[in-house]
């Protein structure tokens, strides 16, 4: 079983005199232990507050309302009261946050800090506690963590204080770590530095990591199961490898196609995906992705489409699918990498003999024949536990 | 390609050196906020001010060359008020006779512990008052709970209660039920206060409820009251202090003001400077100076509080930070 289990999660904002917002329209993702698991997606489509939501962590106002299941170790943890939920977070499940500087407290020294969480879950106090605090900076590579301990936020550097807050985060080995964009307010060197000590963390610890980023470098480097979101909803998901190898969700394809790669030629330009968030069509009204998809048909739009599961354990949400490469005649040029331009290609081919909504393929004999190396920025393979 | 001269870059050697050990040397928030204050000549000349005051008001009564009390002048024959006479400054007496004769410097200095005592303790009594209320009001604002809004409505709408009074009347009703006497004016003046800072700190204890860090602390399974008591209040008692410094300029003429009302201590054994004030009004066609010197004593004083307590505003300040 898996170790989290989030099942039709759904999270709608209501304000009197306004629309309905749906911000999280029916998620489901599973985690199991020692797996990492991507939530990838752009802003405002709804990963924050999936995380937010299953932390119980939401602002608790008068129109807001969680629905759905957040299965944790055969507890739901949308249904625990305060009381529980406030035990289960830090000691089973912890997160780590996109902004350090703002996460910290400015006016209280790192060590208390940490030393809060080893009071309040293992009733650690005194000597003992400042012990294994600065046990723990050590671990998440703070050089000199006694003289740390007793520093302020402001005195440490941006990498410095996002260790210390996963340092927190870890203090008490969670089961579960919820990181929100980790890396996004940190340099580039930085940001490989804290991937690589988180990616330690969890190999070493058998806990599960949900990382949500809308970063591609970093699910490439990370994750392995990634859920691609759109709109509220889950729109494909799938391991990192045939992920990145074979998009099918014309999402998916766009945020791969838009990647900057190194071995791009000079004068040429991004790939951006068309249009903006905001253009979003509701799901009831058919696929949200809709008015900024390059393949989308007519029956795109009236409902939604379903979820479509291939047998070798993937899942996407479209009726018109990118098609898989060596299936299709014309994607033998259709490899991601220039995925906005064959797309246009692809199309004329597909609406001519009319891509089924469930192309149930053998894809594990696909998957030997395709040609190796997608738009993957540096996947390294050995990393693949 | 200039030459720095030899002198030149020791100078330059030494601000490095300098700056260095800044940098290294750990500051907090205050230590921050204590450097900015020491660049900022306007903080410096009312610290300048607030100590001189402070000096006077510990000090000053142990050295007056006469007792403040003592109704010298009358003894010698030198204060006839009947005859509209009231001498001013002497080698002997600096700043002259008051109507009964005694030694306006002496009076002077032994007033200003009396003026220093009201404002120092009404100000604590109205953040002590305020701080409470206003502390359990913006925690359960900030931080809710099932009762948090209730608890937070209810104390509110008595501060707004207090806060529609105009602050001399509810002093002058609180000394008059009362009755005049040191405590009196002292808590009279200190409950004026006590909406200022109920309000103050529990809009900045809800503003940072809401920041980034009670998320992360909550998220880690802190609890609601430790949240509150250790990360919540500690980030919102900075505007605190900045308005306990300029109160208790404020709290030093509202001081005075209910004495010149007759409202403040009634024995005049222990001068004070309000109470000198309004002495002098009946007087002030004979030797307009008896009025003149409290009264500039109390705006000099009052001023030295605001400097400081502006200044200390600025430097908290993290909007104004370089």
């Amino acid at each position: 079983m898996a170790l989290l289990e989030v099942d039709d999660l759904s999270v709608t904002f209501a304000r009197r005199g306004q629309r309905t917002v749906r911000a999280v329209d029916g998620v489901s993702f599973s985690v199991d232990a020692g797996d990492v698991v991507g939530l990838v997606g752009e802003s405002g489509c709804g990963k924050s507050v999936t995380s937010l939501a299953i932390m119980g962590l939401l602002p608790k106002q008068p129109g807001l309302r969680v629905g759905g299941k957040a299965m944790f170790d055969g507890t739901d943890l949308l249904q625990l009261d305060d009381r529980s939920r406030r035990d289960i977070r830090g000691r089973d499940i912890a997160m780590i946050f996109q902004d350090p500087l703002s996460s910290l407290n400015p006016v209280v020294p790192i060590g208390l800090q940490v030393t809060e969480v080893l009071t309040r879950h293992r009733g650690m106090k005194g000597d003992a506690a400042a012990k294994e605090a600065a046990e723990l900076l050590d671990r998440v590579g703070i050089p000199d963590p006694k003289r740390r301990l007793k520093e302020y936020p402001h005195q440490l550097s941006g990498g410095m204080r996002q260790r210390a807050l996963i340092a927190m985060a870890v203090a008490c080995q969670p089961r579960l770590l919820i990181a929100d964009e980790p890396t996004t307010a940190l340099d580039v060197t930085i940001q490989a530095q804290i991937l690589e000590l988180l990616k330690d963390l969890v190999r070493g610890s058998g806990t599960a990591l949900v990382m949500i980023t809308h970063d591609l470098g970093v699910v490439a480097g990370m994750c392995d199961t990634v859920n691609v979101l759109y709109g509220g909803r889950v729109v494909e998901t799938a391991r990192r490898r045939p992920l990145f190898r074979e998009p099918r969700h014309p999402y998916t394809v766009g945020l791969l196609a838009s990647v900057p790669r190194l071995d791009a030629g000079r004068g040429e330009r991004l790939n951006p995906i068309p249009g903006s968030v905001r253009d979003l069509l509701p799901w009831p009204e058919g696929c949200a992705f809709a008015p900024r998809c390059t393949r989308r048909v007519d029956a795109c739009v009236g409902e939604p489409p379903d979820l479509v599961l291939t047998h070798d354990g993937r899942s996407y949400r479209c009726i018109n699918p990118a098609p898989l490469p060596g299936i299709v005649p014309t994607t033998a040029a259709a490899s991601p990498t220039a995925a906005a331009s064959s797309i246009a290609a692809a199309e004329s081919a597909d609406t001519a003999d009319g891509d089924g909504p469930a192309p149930v393929i053998g894809a594990e004999a696909l998957d030997a024949g395709t040609p190796a190396g997608g738009p993957v920025p540096a996947p390294r393979e050995e990393e693949k536990s | 390609m200039t030459i720095i001269s030899g002198k030149k870059r020791e100078k330059i050697d030494r601000l490095a050196e300098l700056a260095a050990r800044e940098e290294e040397r750990g500051v907090s928030l205050w230590q921050d906020a204590f450097r900015r204050l020491r660049r900022n000549p306007a903080a410096i000349v009312g610290a300048v001010i607030l100590a001189i005051f402070v000096l006077v008001a510990v000090v000053g009564p142990f050295f007056v060359p006469y007792g403040p009390t003592d109704t010298i002048g009358i003894r010698e024959g030198v204060v006839r008020v009947g005859q509209g006479l009231i001498p001013g400054h002497s080698a002997e007496h600096w700043l002259g006779y008051d109507h009964q004769g005694r030694d306006v410097f002496s009076r002077m200095v032994v007033g200003a512990r009396q003026t220093l005592l009201v404002g120092v303790v009404a100000t604590m009594i109205g953040l002590a008052i305020g701080a409470l209320i206003g502390g359990v009001a913006g925690a359960a604002a900030g931080l809710g709970g099932r009762w948090g809004r209730w608890i937070d409505t209810t104390l509110m709408r008595f501060i707004d209660m207090l806060l529609a009074l105009p602050s001399l009347l509810l002093a002058v009703s609180i000394a008059a039920l009362l009755g005049p006497s040191l405590t009196t004016v002292m808590i009279a003046v200190g409950m004026v206060s006590v909406p200022v800072f109920a309000r103050l700190l529990r809009g900045s204890m809800i503003v940072q409820s809401n920041s980034d860090y009670v998320l992360a602390a909550t998220s880690l399974g802190v609890r609601k009251s430790k949240i509150a008591l250790a990360h919540v209040l500690p980030n919102s008692l900075a505007p605190v202090i900045v308005q306990a410094t300029l109160t208790l300029a404020t709290a030093i003429i509202e001081a005075a003001a209910l004495s010149f009302l007759g409202l403040g201590n009634p024995d005049s054994a222990t001068p004070e400077w309000g109470v000198m004030l309004a002495d002098a009004q009946q007087w002030i066609g004979i030797r307009p100076a008896l009025a003149i010197y409290p009264a500039v004593a109390i705006i000099i004083t009052a001023l030295g509080f605001t400097l400081l307590g502006e200044a200390m505003r600025e430097a908290l300040d993290p909007k104004l930070r370089k």
